[in-house]
């Protein structure tokens, strides 16, 4: 019994430490999303976001476990980045990482994380709390546990904007009314009133999304967003992502597992694989050259609509547990154009060309530092 | 032409909403509202549709592990909703299913030789010894190892625990293997090994499928012929090339237009699917898909279409086809 309310009382937790920093947010007016959307155009030299050899490890009973093995990224402003990979490849894990909310007995054991050009690697939770929502907003694959089950959505939303702004209900409302609106969202007046289990799940979805834009954040973290919704749905909400996009500049990482996802929105794309970025690249160089074969597996076994294919590729064995391949190549075990090298050294990242970057020991013997 | 293994006709299931200290029915959810088809001997027919659809309830009725409100199931020649429980059971030996989730359809507590076992012994099939053989020839077919039967299910990955889910489905000799969403739970790559596996298995042990999944790019690589479902009812039914190259329904148009397609090149429709699916328990007088539908006419919103044949082997439900 008592197990039993433990686990309650950690997923209160966890719902509550998820919404914390979505409340902990100002909400800035949308003249000036507008304004920066123009600047837009010309992107600065600076990357707003930029990970440098991230460790995320977890202590476990049974030893340490890298979730996220030293990966390197950046995205721009305005800039739509896809970070791909399958199940416990470490993709959620370094959002978090990002969002700091990395929770025992995980921890950043090494790396730099710089946002706008500050080191937030290991900012206080006072900063981050000012950091979270108002400038890093996250959106999470389940809009039912993101969302409180008591509060109507109108209290969630003007709770969160009242939080940080000294405005009238009145005027919390009319500010949560027109975020409902933006977010496609029809009769938002009447939504505010109405609870989370009243909605569907795409509706969930886009108040998710509004909640997140209403602090007017530099760069969305969407995890797994459009994951447990219908395709139907899913087009309705990617579109609305694109728009927001690009009428407020918002920089978007967008984590999936799903490919057509990936080729539909992102203009770069990461692919990981056990904790490491195992290829790196525009959308159309890795969609049309992948270099990994890793990344040419994982294309080769999605079937594609347009075609009748007999037979799928797939790759052979499971996905490795993180840690368990001490030495060598990652994939090794599960690639087909394995070399002798390749069982014994790690890859480093080599350079093709126009960032393109792949893990691979075919493509030049670089090891990994 | 192949024979007719399954016939389902008119299949109707309406779950009633109970209110109130006495449970009186205040409406019924109209799960399934009258679908029709039927699977050839050795095909794999697709089913596929957005949740709530009522794909799932469907085949558990065939199953009749839902009892159906009205309608026929026929089976080999026999009405499945007319059985007995005794008839029942030794007609489910020739019907096996494979769940979604690896991780709750296997038991935690059983070794995996005994739940292979467990169909065999339910249908009383070879001695104790026997049995143990065809399990260990069942591992080594869905690619697993005879050394993997003394284990537990929580030892193996999600694309291993569906091998054993296929193993079990497989040991009593099935004439029809009824697959809901099979591998919408595994990984991408997993998820290829596992569509192989079925694919081989098939043309192995001549089965049919019914293949239950809301994936489309998956429905349209295994299925023979595909069967689309819009709030309980069966809005069109091709051959799954045909369907997929030359939609009739405005639905399926629709669905087929919102999957990502992996290449960034892709020109999209730009048009979306306006709303959500309506509410199955008071479902649009008429056509159930009006509401959304970009071409509905008058009589779309008074009169429910019939599934009917459009073109050889092509049946929609949808006014547009009238004449």
């Amino acid at each position: 019994m008592s197990t039993f309310f433990y686990i309650i009382l950690n997923i209160a937790n966890s719902i509550d430490n998820n919404l914390n920093f979505l409340y902990n947010t100002p909400i800035s007016e949308f003249k000036e999303i507008n304004a920066r959307a123009k600047k837009g155009g010309a992107i600065l030299s600076e990357p707003i976001l930029k990970v440098q050899n991230l460790k995320t490890v977890f202590f476990t009973d049974d030893g340490q476990v890298p979730a996220v093995d030293g990966i390197d990224f950046y995205i721009n402003e305005g800039e739509i980045l896809g970070i791909v990979g399958e199940s416990g490849c470490g993709k959620s894990v370094t959002s978090l990482s990002v969002m700091g909310l990395v929770s025992e007995p995980g921890k950043i054991v090494d790396g730099k994380i710089h946002f706008n050009g500050e080191d937030i690697t290991h900012a206080p939770e006072r900063k981050m709390r000012t950091l979270r929502g108002n400038e890093i907003a996250m959106i999470f694959q389940e809009p039912m546990t993101s969302l409180n089950p008591v509060f109507t959505i109108g209290d969630q939303l003007t709770e969160a904007i009242r939080i940080h702004r000294k405005i009238s209900k009145k005027q919390a409302k009319d500010r949560a009314t027109e975020l409902l609106q933006l977010a496609g969202l029809p009769r938002p007046k009447a939504l505010l009133d109405n609870y989370p289990h009243q909605l569907s799940g795409g509706m969930r979805q886009r108040v998710m999304i509004a909640m997140a834009m209403a602090c007017d954040p530099k760069v969305l973290i969407a995890d797994e967003p459009t994951t447990a919704l219908d395709v139907t749905i899913q087009k309705q909400i990617l579109n609305l992502m694109k728009k927001l996009n690009r009428e407020t500049g918002t920089a978007i990482v967008l984590i999936t597992h799903d490919l057509g996802v990936v080729a539909q929105m992102c203009e770069r794309v990461i692919v990981m694989y056990a904790g490491k970025i195992v290829e790196e690249g525009a959308v159309r160089d890795i969609f049309n050259h992948p270099s990994h074969p890793y990344t040419k597996g994982l294309l080769a076994s999605v079937p594609d609509l347009r075609r009748q294919t007999s037979r799928l590729y797939s790759i052979p064995g499971n996905v490795p547990k993180p840690g368990s391949i001490t030495e060598g190549c990652l994939f090794y075990p599960r690639c087909q154009e394995a070399m002798a090298i390749c069982a014994q050294k790690r890859p480093g990242l080599v350079d093709l060309k126009n960032g393109h970057r792949v893990r691979c020991f075919l493509h030049g013997e670089v090891e990994e530092a | 032409m192949a024979e007719t293994i399954l016939t389902v006709e008119d299949l109707k299931k309406y779950f009633p909403i109970e209110s109130g200290i006495f449970k009186r029915t205040v409406g019924h959810v109209k799960a399934v509202d009258g679908v029709s088809f039927e699977i050839k001997k050795g095909e794999a027919f697709g089913l596929v549709g957005e949740s709530g659809c009522g794909k799932s309830t469907t085949g558990r009725m065939i199953m009749r592990l839902i009892e159906p409100t009205s309608g026929r199931i026929v089976f080999c020649g026999k009405d499945l909703t007319a059985m007995d429980k005794k008839a029942l059971r030794k007609t489910r030996k020739d019907i096996q299913m494979i769940f979604q989730d690896p991780f709750a359809s296997l038991d935690p507590r059983y070794t995996v030789e005994r739940i292979i076992e467990e169909p065999m012994i339910v249908h009383r099939l070879g001695s104790k010894a026997e049995r143990k053989k065809r399990v260990r020839e069942l591992l080594e077919v869905v690619g697993l190892s005879s050394y993997h039967a003394k284990r537990y299910p929580h030892q193996f990955s999600g694309g291993q625990r569906q091998r054993i889910g296929i193993a079990r489905a497989l040991a009593v000799n099935p004439k029809l293997i009824i697959a809901d969403e099979p591998v919408s739970a595994l990984d991408v790559s997993i998820q290829a090994q596992v569509i192989n596996l079925l694919q081989d298995l098939q043309k192995q042990f001549d089965l049919t499928f019914l293949f239950i999944a809301h994936d489309l790019s998956v429905v349209h690589h295994f299925s023979d012929r595909v069967g689309v479902m819009y709030l309980g009812r069966m809005v069109e039914v091709a051959e799954s090339s045909e369907l997929y190259r030359n939609p009739k329904h405005p639905y399926t148009n629709a669905l087929l237009s919102s999957v990502p397609i992996p290449d960034p090149d892709y020109q999209y429709d730009s048009e979306e699917l306006a709303g959500d699916v309506p509410n199955p328990i008071d479902p649009p007088k008429g056509c159930a898909f009006h509401t959304r539908c970009p071409v509905a006419m008058d009589i779309c919103r008074k009169t429910r279409p019939e599934l009917k044949e459009v073109a050889p082997g092509h049946l929609t439900a949808c006014h547009l086809y009238n004449n």
